[in-house]
């Protein structure tokens, strides 16, 4: 379990906080949608929750984060790395920039935390292998594209095999192929116990993906729930978060006022 | 400076540059690199030392009140012995050790991983400022700056780059700072480390004894044998 309890997060020399009162909690298992306009707080709330703020950012929390059901306020931030993971939407900074191939990126984190050498290479193998670029194993990372090494930043935090992930925008450079193979390795993450947050534009990869979903405005929780009832709010556009294609198909369907078998054979071919 | 006179630094640097480079197939890139590094250098002490040397008595060429002695031009040919010698130890070590391997064998033998990856992003760095330049370059001309043409010019494009390329940097770090900490970086300790570069028995004894000539050079010199 990741949990925020009444977290209230504000940087180091900014006039008010950034996060107000958060309360949010994944079960093992879960995944957390979290969507809002840009400067709603979503990153912020992926720092706090990943334990970097304010270990790393600075700044002063109030409230409590909590991973399974212990409160991680003394935890240093090496502690955390083996336990949560975290990616970001540039993936140009996700990169050590130290190393010359992608299977040492990927293997980057792994011997960090001094794991024995067998288990470093057969987390490598698996994390490349989940995410489809086990050819680009032999590359120099520095010279992929955006969206191969967004590929490649992820794998080396499934290489991590970390019990809770925080992704923030982690699509943002991926293809439709590439966001399906995240989104497949997440599922796959999801189904062995790990509970994830994830904040994205995409809200079509949320609906495939999220059990729940909350929307940020202002740096609080505006309101949360099922992710098939949040997404197809109508309140969603007003917060500046665009609804999935299929909710925004239907909710046309309807204003152009079709008949009812033709409504329902739209519904039908989303819903398939 | 342990082997003075000409034949000394030159024979040094044939036994320890210049056959090592044979063996690596890397002489020519060597010659041009060093070179070209030590060309700057070279140029002043040639000139200093050839019309500004203390104490010249045998005059070569009189230029108005400037005088080429013999002399200087001894000085300045042992000094260009030395420069040369060290500049070619200096290439040969860039041109044969990938900075990747030499941090991995340093960390193998007990440097802290924090150094040594200081050490490995520094050697990164530019490279990966140089292509951030090119890139910045192409959109600052998209926008209709001018970055070629008269000096001047040239110089003014140079403002509307630096900013962009010392922001950005400075905006990375932060996020490059929590995604290495985000991987474990900071935790106390050894790594683990998957490979270690060859290291043959033959290169072991080259490093011992070149490790052992130093004392036994300084011995000599000491005793005077080395001119």
């Amino acid at each position: 379990m990741l949990a925020l309890e009444h977290v209230s997060y504000r940087y180091a020399g900014a006039p008010r906080p950034s996060l107000h009162e958060i309360d949010v909690a994944l079960a093992d298992g879960e995944v957390l949608g979290v969507v809002g306009a840009s400067g709603a707080g979503k990153t912020t709330l992926c720092l706090v929750a990943s334990g970097l703020a304010p270990r790393t950012v600075g700044g002063s929390l109030s409230g409590r984060l909590l991973l399974d059901a212990g409160d991680v306020a003394g935890w240093p931030i090496h502690r955390l790395a083996g336990t949560v993971a975290i990616a970001f939407a540039n993936p140009a900074t996700q990169l050590s920039g130290v190393t010359g191939t992608v299977y040492e990126e990927v293997a980057f984190g792994p011997m960090n935390l001094g794991l024995p050498r067998d288990e470093i290479i057969e987390r490598c193998a698996s994390a490349l292998e989940q995410l489809a670029i086990a050819d680009l194993a032999d590359r120099h990372p520095a010279r992929l594209s955006g969206g191969q090494q967004q590929l490649v930043a992820l794998a080396g935090m499934l290489a991590m095999r970390p019990r809770h992930l925080v992704l923030d925008e982690p699509t943002a450079q991926l293809d439709p192929a590439g966001t399906a193979l995240v989104a497949a390795a997440l599922s796959r993450l999801v189904a062995g116990g790990a509970s994830i947050l994830l904040t994205e534009h995409k809200t079509d990869l949320l609906a495939r993906l999220c059990s729940r979903v909350a929307v940020l405005d202002g740096g609080r929780v505006a309101f949360e729930g099922p992710a098939v009832v949040v997404l197809s709010d109508p309140r969603l556009a007003e917060l500046g978060v665009t609804p999935p294609a299929a909710d925004r198909l239907r909710q046309a369907a309807s204003e152009a006022d079709l008949a009812a078998a033709t409504l329902q054979r739209v519904d039908e071919a989303l819903a398939g | 400076m342990v082997i003075g006179g000409v034949l000394g630094p030159l024979l040094l640097a044939g036994v320890a540059v210049i056959l090592p480079a044979l063996v690596a197939r890397v002489l020519g890139r060597l010659l041009r690199t060093s070179l070209l590094l030590s060309l700057p250098i070279a140029v002043s002490v040639l000139v200093v030392n050839l019309f500004f040397y203390p104490g010249g008595a045998t005059v070569l060429l009189q230029l108005g009140p400037i005088t080429a002695t013999a002399e200087g031009l001894a000085f300045a040919v042992e000094v260009l012995a030395r420069i040369m010698a060290i500049s070619g130890a200096i290439t040969l070590f860039y041109l044969t050790t990938p900075p990747g391997e030499l941090v991995i064998d340093l960390e193998r033998r007990g440097v802290s991983p924090r150094l040594a990856f200081v050490v490995n992003a520094s050697a990164q760095t530019v490279p990966a400022m140089v292509e951030r330049a090119a890139a910045i370059t192409d959109a600052q001309r998209a926008r209709g700056l001018d970055t070629q043409g008269s000096l001047w010019r040239r110089i003014r494009g140079v403002v509307p780059l630096a900013g962009p390329m010392l922001l950005g940097s400075l905006a990375e770090v932060e996020e490059r700072t929590m995604a290495l900490e985000a991987r474990g970086f900071t935790r106390p300790g050894r790594r683990t480390l998957l490979w270690s570069p060859p290291d043959r028995g033959i290169e072991r004894l080259a490093r011992w004894a070149l490790v052992a000539s130093i004392p036994a050079l300084i011995v000599l010199r000491a005793m005077g044998a080395l001119g």
